[in-house]
């Protein structure tokens, strides 16, 4: 197909990649309903699993959101200007990912029905409380930043608004971090480590779906990436790969250097079946090392690659997920150490969980309403990112 | 005439002693009563629940019998629940058997919502569903409750269920829902009646009496000089949550 044809179907392919993920859309509509209608019983979650694989998506997708506005941030808090000109495509895409993601966690309550008293009854010492007012806010000020980004008459306010923004995502990642690091009582989760974890985390996660979507965008303008802001963007996933290896590296070992976690640690890491294969195999080599190597090996590094890397990124991010959401509830609670226990209730056993298809439709729901937001709104308001770009010639044929 | 006057003069100083003895017998007599009567009746249904009281129990692990699940099945009877042991059942009280990894030595006690003074689950709640009765009882309120299991996740005991499915014949007594985080209520519905739980009930009917209910903050109940008496653990008392619940013999 020549570039000519493709500039006259262009339409029609907008739409069909729009009735796409309607499609997908209305496949979690069915799942949300099976789950609603039935309830969790058809999910795989049970009184151990409690939060499942609805909960890997929705999580995956506001901690992305949050790191796809570091895009922003560097243009406008950090004064890079090539970075500025992504401002309101990282908006967009933040906005469409914060969207997708409560989609599903609101969805997924075992009465979405009562969302409202979520609004009207407040317990100030919950951080899911905290959370609902920190999400809120990540949506009002991303439309403003939005508005800021693209307005020439508000383009004065940018800066401001973009530090704002950046403190108020730093915070909203850190009250996610928060969520687990407050459970005192599980091995998996009461660590401090968590809320810089998940910043970081969010960092690479952000780039690698920032770059997806702008790699999708240039191909289809049929344009490609300046050379020079291709080499600035993949060196910086790369530094938040690496970055996040390590603060995923220091949760692990401070938990073997304590002997009361080390149980826990054997079991993700070397025991735990699905949960360690997951880990090494989807998280680390998958998710990382794997992309650092097509960023780096001698020969490799371009456009494709890069791509490769920041999808390979992503789906180990769902790896880390799956390990740190589901293999940590699966490990038994320390309820009586120094026993061996069991009971009609799973004490001291490994917890069971096989995602059900209505969660596995309800997550991708999540994920078709960040892509619809991000394809309506990236068009809408003309997002494609301007710089130095050079006409791809050919690029279709 | 003044002998006559002092002759016909009742001797007060007499009658006021024997009104006034009387008086002080009978309530005396009547007191013991009385306390017996309002501790038999419970509070009044338009009156608070008073953080005078607090609701407790002392499980003696020696006299819990292996194998004995009366106390499982009296909880099941008495909130309608169905006492099926998939992962996605309901169930409040469990028996958990225990095995010293160092003595070898084995045991089982039941395990229920510790009605901890410090709840993690009613800290996380967003919406201040789970929250904590004037007298130390942990509940859920079944009307506000949205079903995201956050507190299911906070609770060291593994302690609470969420209804995975829709629920028929509930007692209207214990209301439950699909959809909503439940737990151990402590029986609160024979408690306000001045009855004792379920579970402590069908333990003394057995005859093993491993279960012993009362009110903590009485220095007079059973509960509070057995407490004293004996040593007793809180699980998990390292987490600092000055459970209701507290265990012997462990």
């Amino acid at each position: 197909m020549s570039s000519t044809s493709f500039s006259r179907n262009e339409s029609r392919y907008f739409y069909a990649l729009l009735g796409l993920g309607v499609l997908v859309v209305f496949l979690g509509y069915l799942g949300m309903h099976m789950m609603e209608e039935h309830g969790h019983i058809v999910s795989g979650m049970n009184n151990k699993i409690v939060w499942g694989l609805p909960h890997v998506f929705a999580i995956f997708m506001i901690v992305a959101a949050s790191g796809v506005l570091n895009i922003g941030s560097i243009g406008t808090v950090f004064g890079q200007t090539p970075y500025k000109t992504r401002t309101p495509l990282a908006a967009i895409i933040a906005i469409g990912l914060l969207a997708g993601g409560l989609a599903v966690l609101m969805l997924d309550l075992g009465r979405p029905d009562r969302i409202i008293v979520a609004a009207t009854y407040f317990n100030p010492t919950s951080v899911f409380a905290w959370n609902i007012f920190l999400y809120s806010g990540f949506f009002g000020l991303a439309v403003v930043y939005l508005w800021t980004s693209m307005e020439k008459r508000m383009y004065g306010w940018s800066k401001p608004t973009g530090l704002a923004m950046f403190a108020w995502r730093v915070i909203l990642t850190s009250g996610t971090g928060l969520i687990f690091a407050f459970l005192a009582a599980r091995q998996a989760y009461a660590s401090a480590l968590l809320p810089p974890m998940f910043i970081v985390l969010s960092f690479a996660w952000g780039m690698a779906v920032f770059l997806l979507v702008q790699a999708a965008m240039y191909a289809w303008n049929c344009k490609i990436v300046d050379e020079d802001m291709l080499r600035r963007m993949k060196n910086l996933l790369c530094l938040f790969v690496i970055s996040s290896l390590y603060l995923v590296a220091a949760y692990h070992m401070t938990n073997l250097y304590f002997a009361k976690q080390t149980a826990f640690e054997m079991f993700i890491l070397r025991d735990g079946g699905i949960y360690p294969i997951l880990f090494w195999g989807g998280y680390v080599v998958i998710g990382s090392l794997l992309p650092l190597a097509l960023v780096y090996m001698p020969g490799l590094g371009g456009t494709k690659s890069v791509v490769t890397a920041s999808a390979l990124v992503v789906v180990g991010s769902f790896t880390f997920l799956y390990v740190f959401i589901i293999g940590g509830q699966a490990f038994p609670l320390s309820i009586f150490p120094g026993y061996e226990v069991s009971s009609s209730f799973g004490d001291g056993a490994i917890g069971s969980y096989v995602p059900s298809l209505p969660e596995a439709q309800l997550g991708l729901g999540g994920l078709a309403i960040a892509y619809l937001i991000t394809l309506i709104g990236s068009r809408v308001f003309k997002a494609m990112p301007h710089d130095t770009a050079v006409a791809a010639t050919n690029k279709h044929d | 005439m003044s002998e006559v006057n002092m002759e016909a003069k009742p001797n007060l100083d007499r009658r006021d002693f024997l009104t006034k003895s009387s008086i002080g017998l009978a309530g005396l007599a009547i007191a013991p009563g009385m306390m017996l009567f309002d501790l038999a009746h419970g509070r009044a249904q338009n009156e608070a629940a008073s953080n005078k009281v607090r609701w407790g129990m002392l499980i003696d692990n020696n006299k819990c019998e292996t194998g004995c699940n009366d106390c499982v099945t009296a909880c099941n009877t008495e909130n309608g629940l169905s006492g099926g042991t998939k992962p996605t059942d309901s169930q409040w009280i469990r028996k958990v058997q225990l095995k010293d990894t160092f003595t070898g030595r084995v045991s089982s006690l039941p395990m229920m919502c510790q009605h901890c003074e410090n709840p993690p689950c009613v800290d996380v709640c967003p919406t201040q569903a789970s929250f904590k009765r004037a007298d130390g009882i942990v509940l859920v309120d079944k009307h506000i409750c949205i079903g995201c299991r956050y507190c299911v996740m906070a609770c060291p005991y593994q302690a609470r269920s969420f209804v995975h499915e829709a629920i028929t014949d509930q007692k209207t007594e214990v209301p439950r829902g699909k959809g909503t985080v439940e737990s151990c209520t402590l029986c609160v519905h024979r408690i306000d009646k001045g009855e004792t739980t379920a579970c402590a009930a069908a333990c003394t009917k057995a005859g093993h009496n491993a279960i012993l209910f009362g009110d903590l903050n009485d220095p007079a109940s059973e509960i509070s000089k057995r407490i004293r008496a004996v040593t007793s653990t809180q699980i998990r008392a390292d987490l600092g949550l000055n459970t209701g619940v507290r265990y012997e013999g462990i």
